[in-house]
């Protein structure tokens, strides 16, 4: 469990630390009327929804440190015997990487307005991310044929899991990107989509971040 | 552009009333119809699961007479009390119930700041509940596993639930962890960005911190509930080994090997202990409310409640293990669980001490609210005080699976956060629906409630002493137990009885009241807080009428001298009072 401890240790911390700067030398108890059109001490300067998603993926990193201390820890038993990665998943992180990269350029073009630039940039996002997922799904079939099933072992186990589970996280995004893109062909302008495009491309670092973790775990047991 | 806080850009943000009566009552966003459709929800499970406690202790009190019970049935009725009241009652009815009602009502705000996906919370909520109680109509019935749900037995033959039961159980586990996030991720989004102007972090009711940080622990802690329920059903459906070693069952090898049972554990603790918290916290900060203001004075070092608040949540991570002394673990490590566990006891003093001297000189009103709260101070002291024998590895390995454990836990998470639950019900009821609730049936409801769990956990502690184990179906002949021990269960069954007809005066009592009660007014209570002042009672969609509040002073001004009034609503200006009000001090 070290390794969840050790996640939501930081987790725990920025929270606790932040709640704790906000309740030092106060004074509750005085009386005082409120400056006008000055936001409350300890309001977050930032839109609802990015708060939103920050805590989103603390629930994420919460659930993915888990799985990962759950990995460890099965790992040491005798029967772990691991397997061989297909080559194929190099190229599927170069995709995801893309993609990321893509959002990021998207993200940037809608703070400035460009609305063909952020039209290609969300479809090439969403392109990449299929491909990516597609070729996941390949990465299974080709683990299957050779005969690396899902009961098999430990390790097969937590390969099918643990990509299925990413692969799920990235679906979930897809189907913003999806209401978002939809919006934009339908006629919407680059202001109304900008907060839906940044939000869509921290999340995608996220998720890349994290596969780029997972692979890594992965490659080395 | 220069940052405007969302509370400062009201006239900026359409509030669409809802018009149709599906809109309003059904699908509806608005956070205090939501509030009611979790707390209705939430008590209609905890209904069922009662029933089941109350024919648990049929069997126990009177073994054998009982023909519909069989050791089976038994099972399962432990089981799903257990999971019900821990999940689907308490979490639901803290975070779902009173966080939805309170948190923008108390924090000035007109809705939560993503009612869509509040309502979607609910209904997914609901959709858990249904597959939870679906258990009930399959073949083979629900999962009889013991709410903990320990593999290896919980997915082989032999216990029952193994065909569907236990596929439901966790399928329902891992809806609610879904609903419940959605609805977590609002309460905190809520609480850090829709404060109302002056509402700073420090003078929000200590409610809000109980709930805000029961959500972060629920956010953080409840997916390691979905990891394992996730990594079970794959043991049992695609016969996977995460946590199946190689089990013989009925003369046959299974296909499992190699898995870990005691990785389930630490999973499922790793959830299970902030889960505590989760339920305790909510109910600390609600009860620190209602001791205030039932005591007419404001509560005794608000800080020190709040940092005790952090305390204990940042502590709760690290005691889990506590619950597995027994699984044969390093001792070293339970050395270590046994010292958190031990500190983690001085932040929850420091709390209990600071209720008590909220009390000490205060205008102390018993109404039903109040003798809820200060119950809630007896059961959990004394469930606490438990705790401690629990904590400490020597003495728990003895008290291990007996009745002790069971007084325990049902003390200091059982009885007390019900207890505020129906203290709180009582408190806010008049603002929720308008109407005063009927005080004499209240207060009755109250003293058979409070001495009749006395009467059922009190004797358990010994019957623990003695070593019954807990989970027996039937004792039998056993030369360790006493006569006495077998009386002492016949009066536990019945008193437990008299408290479970009894809650029918509390469902009688609010179903009642809402017809028949009395008009309550908008401050009943002479409350401080901001659900208190809105323009309307009940408060309409919106909450707020055309103007936001604005808030001027904490959540605790009861008694201040000079004024006219023994209470100051916050959002009464600074200039009110005497500037030099001797009032507060928060040492």
């Amino acid at each position: 469990m070290t390794f969840a401890l050790v996640f939501l240790a930081i987790i725990m911390a920025t929270v606790i630390g932040w709640l704790l700067r906000q309740t030092l030398n106060t004074q509750p108890w005085e009386a005082n009327d409120p400056v006008e059109n000055q936001p409350g001490r300890g309001v977050i300067s930032s839109d609802p929804a990015k708060i939103g998603l920050i805590s989103f993926i603390a629930v994420v990193t919460s659930l993915f440190a888990l799985f990962l201390s759950a990995y460890l820890m099965r790992m040491k038993l005798g029967d772990w015997r691991p397997l061989p990665e297909p080559n194929l998943l190099w190229l599927n992180t170069a995709i995801l990487v893309l993609a990321s990269f893509a959002f990021q350029l998207t993200r940037g073009a809608a703070t400035r307005g460009q609305l063909l630039t952020v039209k290609i940039g969300l479809v090439a996002g969403g392109a990449c991310t299929s491909l990516f997922l597609l070729g996941q799904l390949v990465a299974w079939q080709q683990l299957n044929a050779s005969g690396y099933f899902m009961a098999g072992n430990p390790a097969n186990s937590f390969f099918y899991l643990l990509t299925a589970l990413h692969g799920l996280h990235l679906l979930g995004g897809m189907w913003v990107w999806g209401r978002t893109t939809m919006r934009l062909f339908a006629g919407a302008d680059t202001r109304s989509v900008r907060l839906s495009v940044e939000l869509c491309a921290v999340y995608w670092h996220y998720l890349l971040f994290v596969w780029v973790g997972l692979f890594a775990l992965l490659l080395s047991t | 552009m220069a940052y405007v806080a969302i509370a400062d850009r009201d006239h900026e943000i359409e509030h669409h009333a809802p018009t149709t009566f599906i809109t309003k009552y059904i699908w509806s966003q608005d956070h205090k119809v939501i509030a009611i459709q979790y707390a209705v929800t939430a008590l209609f499970v905890g209904l069922v699961a009662l029933i089941l406690s109350g024919m648990m202790r049929l069997q126990l009190g009177f073994p054998n007479s009982f023909s519909f019970i069989t050791p089976i049935d038994y099972y399962q009725f432990i089981t799903m009390h257990g999971m019900i009241m821990v999940i689907f009652l308490l979490t639901a009815l803290f975070l779902g119930g009173f966080g939805n009602y309170l948190i923008p009502l108390m924090i000035g705000s007109r809705d939560m700041v993503f009612p869509y996906m509040n309502m979607l919370s609910y209904w997914v909520y609901l959709v858990s509940v249904i597959v939870l109680l679906t258990s009930f109509f399959v073949p083979g019935g629900p999962t009889g596993a013991g709410w903990t749900l320990y593999p290896p037995q919980a997915i082989l033959p032999g216990t029952p639930g193994t065909d569907w039961g236990i596929v439901l159980m966790l399928g329902s586990l891992a809806l609610f962890i879904v609903a419940f996030t959605m609805g977590g991720l609002n309460y905190v989004t809520t609480i850090l960005q829709a404060r109302t102007r002056g509402m700073t972090m420090m003078r929000l009711p200590l409610s809000l911190w109980g709930i805000f940080m029961a959500t972060i622990l629920g956010l953080l802690a409840f997916p390691a509930l979905f990891v394992s329920a996730v990594m079970m059903t794959l043991d049992k459906a695609a016969g996977t080994s995460f946590f199946m070693p190689a089990v013989m069952s009925m003369g046959e090898n299974l296909s499992h090997e190699g898995g870990s049972p005691i990785l389930f554990q630490h999973l499922f603790w790793f959830f299970g202990h902030p889960e505590v918290y989760i339920v305790a916290l909510p109910a600390f900060g609600l009860v620190s409310d209602l001791l205030s203001t039932h005591a007419r004075k404001n509560i005794f070092g608000y800080r020190m409640m709040v940092w005790a608040i952090l305390a204990i949540g940042g502590l709760s991570f690290i005691v889990w293990a506590h619950h597995m002394y027994v699984s044969g673990m390093n001792p070293y490590f339970g050395f270590f669980f046994a010292t958190t566990t031990l500190i983690i006891a001085v932040p929850t003093a420091i709390k209990v001490y600071n209720w008590v001297l909220t009390l000490w000189q205060g205008n102390i009103r018993l109404t039903v609210p109040m003798l809820f709260a200060i119950g809630f101070i007896f059961t959990f002291t004394h469930g606490g005080l438990t705790g401690i024998f629990l904590g400490n590895v020597v003495v728990d390995l003895p008290l291990s699976d007996t009745y002790f454990v069971v007084a325990h836990f049902h003390m200091v998470m059982g009885v007390s956060p019900i207890m505020v639950v129906f203290g709180s019900i009582y408190h806010w009821y008049p603002k929720i629906t308008g109407k005063m609730f009927n005080q004499t049936l209240g207060k009755v409801h109250f003293w058979i409630t409070f001495l009749g769990t006395y009467a059922i956990y009190l004797p358990m502690h010994y019957l623990g002493f003695l070593g019954v184990p807990r989970r027996y179906f039937a004792m039998g002949d056993t030369e360790f137990m006493p006569e006495s021990a077998f009386t002492l269960n016949q009066s536990i069954t019945i008193s437990a009885l008299i408290v479970g007809a009894a809650q029918l005066i509390f469902l009688y009592n609010i179903i009642v009241s809402l017809k028949k009660g009395k008009d309550a007014g908008p401050n009943p209570w002479q409350a401080t807080t901001l659900e208190w002042q809105t323009p309307d009672t009940p408060p309409k969609h919106g909450n707020w009428g055309p103007e936001l509040p604005v808030v001027h002073r904490w959540a605790y001004d009861y008694s201040v001298p000079g004024y006219h009034d023994d209470f100051i609503p916050q959002n009464v200006p600074a200039d009110a009072t005497p500037a030099t009000s001797e009032h507060g001090s928060d040492t």
